[in-house]
């Protein structure tokens, strides 16, 4: 649950560092309608990086891309693992 | 020259322009091209283009060529401040910020086409491209050196419609336009602000086969689930390094397209490009480039010849971009593993945010003007979703920080430099993450100790 929380609060801290009005974050929320452009998204991720210590992007190549909130979140959950 | 095919409707199928608010038929613009009298007082003049509209440029280009004698492209992201050097380097007579004719405007004699073609090849095209203290060097290029290549090979039926997330005010999507006026195709145009996701649907719906993009625009297409709406023939990448799990994420979106990657830079113009489906490119392609291209590598940087290099950085004069032997150095470092060459960076440290480039230096001299900040230092760390982003580490001034150092007062600092970043850097400059650190390195030299690839 800590690594939701982590994601969540920086998505929300990121969003509004680069004043993108963010939907009410759930699991189901498309990354496509969240606002956040590309730039966003890498900063999340350099973010995570460091706050959670993992990048589960690099981990192998067989990431799929997340498309939802949700998949997103999962995907640094698994990495925490 | 190849253009004057379409401007004289000669490339056989309509071919258009488009952006998310209108569209424009080539043969149509073209003709008004060669009797724009609304042009003539901009004949033999240095005209900067500084259009808020992707499509206004184009038409521009196309009126403007073998009329003005030189053509500067000014990317709607390059900072206003920079307006007055470019304009003095550029001998710059007259700033275009809107197209100052009418369609349909007057008719005026058409010249010859031997006449009209030897001004279209006279045309100097200048595009901008950042340097290390963030002011814009200007790279000069005639038509020959930008579409001297491309032929037009399209079917009778018309070309192929192009779609590029690119700004064709810079070389990768000034490329794109050529091709798509030269090999008799059309071309849609992003909006000012409009999302990858949004313009893929747009394309998709006018019909557009060709798709062209750095590995993060496509990263973003994945992750905004809107690959689906497009069923590419062909999808490029260029622009920034290109990773081997981006190729295979898009052959898995899209099996039956012809997928490749290219190199180019602004100065050595489009280099090669590489359609195995594999990231870097083979070592046997140093000995057979092909296509007049020669290639080199010294000192572990990619050399580039070819006759698409630049003509020279102007600066009141012209200065070479090429060294005696007619190389250009890509600044860009390759290791080879298993016959193939990687790119591995650039050696001067050059960061590239989404294929935006960013110098550290540049970061540097922001963050140093806070008066809590004795020193930064600013580099690259790599990133799934942008290649790179910018990061920071920043040492205090003893006042700021000695009374209190909890996480909450780091934490504090931290939110104020982003915020003096955001006031005075573009998005992509603005370091991802701040560290505030107790010291930096000095090398030998007594320079802070950088990490290069």
């Amino acid at each position: 649950m800590q690594v939701r929380s982590i994601v969540e609060r920086t998505i929300v801290e990121v969003a509004n560092e680069q004043d993108k009005r963010l939907p009410p974050l759930s699991d189901e929320l498309l990354l496509l309608d969240t606002g956040l452009d590309s730039l966003c998204l890498a900063v999340i991720v350099a973010r995570l990086e460091d706050a959670l210590g993992a990048d589960p992007f690099s981990r192998d190549e067989d990431v799929v891309f997340p498309t939802t909130i949700g998949e997103f979140i999962r995907l640094y959950e698994e990495a925490a693992h | 020259m190849h253009l004057l095919a379409a401007r004289t409707g000669r490339a056989g199928a309509r071919q258009f322009l488009r952006d998310e608010t209108r569209e424009v038929d080539v043969a149509h613009v073209a003709r008004e091209a060669l009797r724009a009298a609304p042009c003539e007082p901009l004949r033999g003049k240095s005209v900067l283009l500084a259009l808020p509209r992707q499509l206004d440029t184009a038409i521009a280009l196309l009126r403007l060529a073998g009329v003005a004698r030189r053509i500067v492209l000014w990317p709607s992201d390059v900072s206003p401040g920079h307006l007055g050097d470019v304009c003095d380097a550029a001998d710059i007579d007259e700033v275009l910020t809107e197209l100052p004719w009418q369609d349909g405007g007057n008719v005026g004699a058409a010249a010859s086409d031997a006449a009209e073609e030897a001004a279209v090849a006279a045309t100097e095209w200048v595009l901008l491209t950042s340097g290390t203290t963030g002011r814009p060097k200007l790279v000069a290029h005639t038509l020959a050196t930008l579409a001297g290549h491309l032929r037009n090979d399209a079917a009778p039926s018309g070309g192929p419609v192009w779609c590029t997330f690119y700004d064709i005010r810079r070389y990768g999507g000034l490329q794109i336009l050529l091709r798509a006026l030269v090999g008799g195709g059309s071309l849609v145009l992003s909006g000012a602000h409009e999302a990858p996701a949004e313009l893929l649907l747009r394309a998709g719906a006018a019909g557009a086969t060709h798709f062209l993009g750095t590995p993060s625009h496509w990263r973003r297409v994945l992750m905004t689930g809107a690959a689906a709406a497009i069923a590419p023939e062909y999808v490029r990448l260029s622009g920034e390094i290109v990773d081997q799990a981006i190729l295979d994420r898009l052959r898995d979106a899209y099996p039956t397209a012809r997928l490749v990657h290219a190199f180019a830079s602004t100065e050595a113009g489009l280099g090669f490009e590489v359609a195995d489906g594999m990231s870097g490119f083979p070592a046997a392609l140093l000995d057979q480039a092909g296509n007049g291209v020669a290639l080199r590598i010294e000192e572990d940087r990619l050399r580039i010849r070819s006759s698409r290099v630049a003509l020279g950085y102007l600066q009141s004069r012209l200065i070479p971009v090429a060294d005696a032997d007619g190389f250009v150095d890509t600044g860009d470092v390759v290791a080879l593993h298993d016959g193939r060459y990687q790119f591995a960076g650039r050696r001067d440290g050059t960061v590239n945010v989404g294929g935006q480039k960013v110098h550290p230096e540049e970061v540097e001299a922001v963050m140093n003007l806070h008066p809590a900040v004795q020193v930064s230092r600013v580099h690259a760390r790599s990133n799934p979703i942008t290649g790179a982003v910018v990061v920071a580490e920043a040492v205090c001034r003893m006042a700021a920080m000695d009374t209190d150092q909890s996480d909450a007062a780091i934490g504090l600092l931290q939110a104020e430099l982003r915020s003096f970043c955001r006031d005075r850097l573009p998005p992509h400059k603005i370091p991802a993450v701040i560290r505030i650190v107790p010291r930096l390195e000095l090398g030998a030299s007594g320079k802070l100790a950088r990490q290069r690839a």
